[in-house]
């Protein structure tokens, strides 16, 4: 699913775009818990959160994820956007909480994280 | 890797504990200096992880302390050491779900006690080694090859 029809149905606001917005996202991932991001996250996963601070966007570096939709309308600092500006990494933000988010986007067919592998290495 | 002298190259950084505004600067640098070198991609980010969740260990936990990163064509070694509290029971720390951070850590969503175990399923080779009031010692391998 591209981030373009993310946002639509999310009806988000674009942060960054880092001109990413037609690129394929194949699973999604919601979580507060930066560990958590790190050990089941495969490359290019769309992350949910709730967290704005400065260390989601380096979580989502160091994870390689494709890209950030902040929940409940929690709109991160300006060094948050510039880090992710640099790094390459779309931000979004949307009203909804992470249940309804992750909900209507799984309905679309964007699929999780299969547990029944384990990613755990990353590749 | 074929243009990469034997010698190892050693990347070194100092880490202030609860300086969460830099937390993560060394790792993002380490990601992008294996990428230069031209490892693959899984193993920069397995690096990657591990240097991370090792250098958020230290600044959440210790006074101050070093990540050190040896690159060698076949293998990277990360090891932090630091002046700290120490690891009580390291077959606890281990555990997942086990945490001392304080709450304002977790707030941060860091301190869920996934960080050790991260590292040890990301890593070939895992070494951890603590003294109760004076720092701990971590070291992991992981293999390019």
């Amino acid at each position: 699913m591209k981030l373009s029809e993310i946002q639509r149905i999310l009806r988000a606001e674009v942060l960054v775009d880092a001109g990413k917005l037609e690129k394929e996202v194949e699973m999604a991932f919601g979580a507060d818990l930066m560990s958590d991001i790190l050990a089941m996250c495969r490359e290019q996963t769309l992350l949910l959160t709730g967290m704005t601070h400065i260390q989601v966007i380096r979580t989502a570096v160091v994870s390689d994820l494709a890209a950030i939709i902040f929940v409940r309308g929690k709109r991160p600092g300006p060094e948050v956007i510039e880090l992710a500006e640099e790094a390459g990494i779309p931000l979004l933000l949307c009203k909804l909480t992470m249940y309804e988010a992750a909900g209507l986007l799984f309905s679309a067919g964007l699929s999780g994280i299969n547990r029944d592998q384990e990613p755990h290495r990353g590749i | 890797m074929g243009d990469m002298a034997e010698q190892a190259i050693i990347l070194e950084f100092s880490l202030q504990g609860q300086d969460f505004i830099r937390a993560g600067e060394a790792s993002t640098e380490i990601k992008q200096r294996l990428k230069k070198l031209g490892f693959r991609p899984d193993v920069v980010r397995r690096v990657a992880i591990v240097a991370y969740e090792a250098e958020m260990n230290v600044i959440i936990h210790a006074r101050k302390g070093s990540l050190r990163i040896e690159i060698t064509p076949r293998r990277i070694l990360i090891r932090t050491l630091d002046e700290g509290p120490g690891i009580t029971d390291i077959e606890q720390a281990m555990q997942e779900g086990y945490s001392t951070a304080s709450d304002m850590i977790r707030e941060l969503g860091f301190g869920a006690g996934m960080g050790l175990p991260n590292i040890r399923r990301f890593a070939d080779e895992f070494k951890l080694q603590s003294r109760v009031g004076e720092g701990t010692l971590l070291e992991a391998t992981i293999h390019a090859d």
